[in-house]
């Protein structure tokens, strides 16, 4: 197991896997084998991480490693995976460059698996979502796209590009900062002459300074879309209250039952780490219960066995029934989503509180926005 | 027309942040030759400790302002304990190195102090509550009102130190200790008390500058490196040791990011003040104002 254990989203995995392991253990392990975890700070560099992944599968004679939530850091990570012939899933890294390196060179790379979403799938939730819920509750009909210029934000961008006029939502501007970006004054004020109805965000690495800014600024316009450090439970403290009205789609949220195995697993994880999960926790412990499943059902823990293994699996989890999706896909070893598999949830926080506000079968809340959000009249 | 007064605005606020935190560098440069490397790292805690008196303590934000300007003060002597006093009285290191020695002494301080606040409160950014809340519409721009109290309280400061150096008896002593400082201990000034009066005042300044920072962008442990960066740079554009050249160097910076991210693009907002900066090098070494 490799983590970024000292950034929020990061530092939920580590302990998601130990629960699991836990769990699977006191239930007498896999066939009658206990499942050890072994894990690895990488500090958010891939220099660190592919000197963790060599150690771990030269030294600590790991038979799987899951691995970072980064793209930059998965990416740099796969052609291990395929020299070492050692099976890696990420549990939330988005970039689709990940499964179409295995789509290109399925015999070398197959040892990869996607356990996230691809920016794309995102992309494609997050429209699906914004058509029913700005689109169709609010009457919204223009968008601008703020997303941070990273590895993963660029499959996204195109996706979105494509799908939001699907979906209903105009673009009228598509708007790429650094990263390292402090000071969003002169980005809100752009978006703002160009008056949007809605922002999509595609923002990961950034999170805090732009929601605390929006509020601060009293930006007039909602935002909608990705915003992975809102997932944590930790957002609303780091931003003192800021973000409230932000709206993210996600797979999974506390309180939100999606399957039955959800709440347990996030009751189990409170009682022992103190906070809730980020998304990657709530994927990492689908991810070692259904590679624990993989070994039992392959009676071995072999690559290649593992991997054909793995490619069978269907498994519901925390965060909906899990299956991979088969060679011949040009996303190999991604999620398959859509009914009957993962659907996306739209979240908002809410009096500091993450609120599920669509889809109707799991809502437990209902839109709505700071006074300083202007909505459009129709 | 409102984009000309929302770039002298906003870039009013950041310069003066700016400049308030150039001008405790360049004050402790000016009297004890120390170019302190740990200076981002000062800032960051303040505006750290500050949001986790507020957050994690359930402080009003006053009280979690003042906490954090408090911690930075606390670091700064430690710093001067810690990184500056032990090399600056090491007779194993030679006189000429000492300069090298602190700068890396401070720089590795510096980290430890980054990786510190990452270990314990995550490399997530953290903001400081406003301590006054709602915006102002001024000639068209709508701007948050801490962003006036923010340069409000920066030139105030500022002010103060000003009066204290040039109108105190304590701080003609300073200045003169900036000058020569053998001729002050002759006339019978104990240079170490002096010292530890500089490194508080300067930590009461980079803690003012890092609280308020924290309320008007937001810092995280990454913020750390560049925070050092653009405070040397503009002690270095204005001149080592000369405090108006740091205000005006301040300002030139300041305004040069705002035009930047307003017309070019805020992903390019860094570069064009290191382009100056480079620029002087080569045709005024001595920065804007400097006197050597």
């Amino acid at each position: 197991m490799i983590a970024e254990t000292q950034a929020v989203a990061g530092s939920s995995i580590p302990p998601a896997a130990q629960l699991a392991a836990e769990e699977i253990n006191a239930k007498g392990g896999v066939d009658g084998r206990k499942i050890e975890i072994v894990a690895y700070d990488d500090h958010s560099s891939a220099p660190e991480a592919v000197r963790a992944f060599q150690r771990a599968v030269s030294e600590d004679k790991v038979n799987a490693v899951i691995a970072s939530y980064l793209s930059e850091v998965v990416l740099a990570l796969q052609p291990w995976a395929a020299r070492l012939k050692t099976v890696m899933v990420t549990p939330g890294a988005t970039s689709d460059v990940i499964t179409q390196t295995i789509a290109k060179d399925y015999e070398t790379n197959k040892y990869t698996f996607h356990g996230y979403l691809t920016s794309s799938a995102m992309a494609q939730l997050i429209c699906e979502a914004a058509g029913q819920v700005v689109v169709g509750s609010y009457k919204m009909t223009t968008a601008v796209m703020l997303s941070e210029d990273a590895a993963w934000t660029k499959p996204l961008d195109e996706a979105f590009l494509k799908c939001l006029p699907a979906a209903g939502l105009k673009v009228l501007d598509h708007i790429r900062f650094s990263p390292d970006t402090t000071d969003f004054t002169p980005v809100f004020n752009k978006i703002e002459s160009q008056n949007p109805h809605v922002i999509i965000t595609g923002i990961s690495h950034v999170g805090v300074q732009p929601t605390v800014q929006w509020t601060h600024q009293q930006v007039p316009i909602p935002m909608f879309g990705r915003s992975s450090q809102a997932t944590n439970s930790s957002f609303w403290q780091e931003t003192n209250g800021a973000a409230e009205g932000v709206l993210y789609v996600d797979l999974s949220g506390p309180g939100v039952a999606v399957t039955p195995k959800t709440l347990p697993f996030v009751a189990a994880f409170q009682k022992k780490n103190g906070n809730v999960p980020a998304y990657v926790g709530f994927t990492t412990y689908d991810e070692v219960y259904y590679l624990a499943d993989a070994i039992h059902r392959a009676g071995s823990t072999d690559s290649d066995k593992l991997v054909t293994a793995l490619e069978a699996t269907d498994y519901v989890g925390t965060i909906g029934r899990i299956q991979f999706l088969p060679q011949g896909d040009p996303h190999v070893h991604g999620l398959k989503t859509g009914n009957g598999t993962i659907t996306g949830l739209v979240m908002q926080w809410q009096g500091g509180k993450q609120v599920c506000v669509w889809p109707k079968q799991y809502a437990n809340g209902k839109v709505s926005f700071p006074p300083f959000v202007k909505l459009p009249s129709h | 027309m409102t984009r000309f007064w929302q770039i002298v605005i906003d870039g009013f606020a950041i310069s003066a942040l700016y400049a308030l935190g150039a001008t405790g560098f360049t004050l402790i440069f000016g009297v004890s030759g120390v170019l302190n490397l740990s200076h981002g790292a000062i800032m960051v805690a303040a505006a750290v400790a500050a949001w986790a008196a507020a957050s994690l303590g359930q402080h009003g934000p006053y009280l979690a302002a003042v906490a954090g300007v408090a911690v930075a003060i606390a670091l700064s002597l430690l710093t001067y304990g810690v990184a500056v006093r032990p090399v600056q009285r090491n007779p194993r290191i030679e006189v000429a190195e000492r300069e090298i020695f602190i700068l890396t002494a401070t720089l590795l301080w510096g980290i430890i102090i980054q990786e510190t606040i990452a270990y314990l409160f995550t490399n997530n950014a953290k903001t400081v509550p406003p301590l006054v809340d709602g915006v102002i519409t001024m000639l068209g721009v709508r701007t948050p009102a801490n962003e006036y109290f923010t340069a409000a309280t920066c030139w105030i400061v500022i002010g103060l130190l000003w009066l204290l150096v040039n109108r105190t008896r304590g701080g003609k002593v300073v200045l003169a200790a900036s000058m020569n400082p053998r001729g002050v201990t002759l006339l019978g000034f104990e240079l170490s008390t002096m010292y530890l009066a500089v490194w508080s005042v300067y930590g009461l300044l980079a803690g003012i500058a890092g609280v308020l920072l924290g309320m008007f962008l937001g810092v995280s442990s990454y913020s750390v490196g560049p925070l050092t960066a653009s405070a040397f740079s503009i002690v270095v554009l204005g001149g080592l040791g000369s405090v108006t050249g740091s205000l005006v160097a301040a300002f030139v910076v300041g305004y040069l990011e705002t035009v930047t991210a307003y017309m070019i693009s805020p992903a390019y907002r860094t570069i064009p003040p290191l382009l100056l900066l480079v620029a002087v090098m080569y045709l005024r070494p001595q920065g804007l104002f400097g006197r050597r």
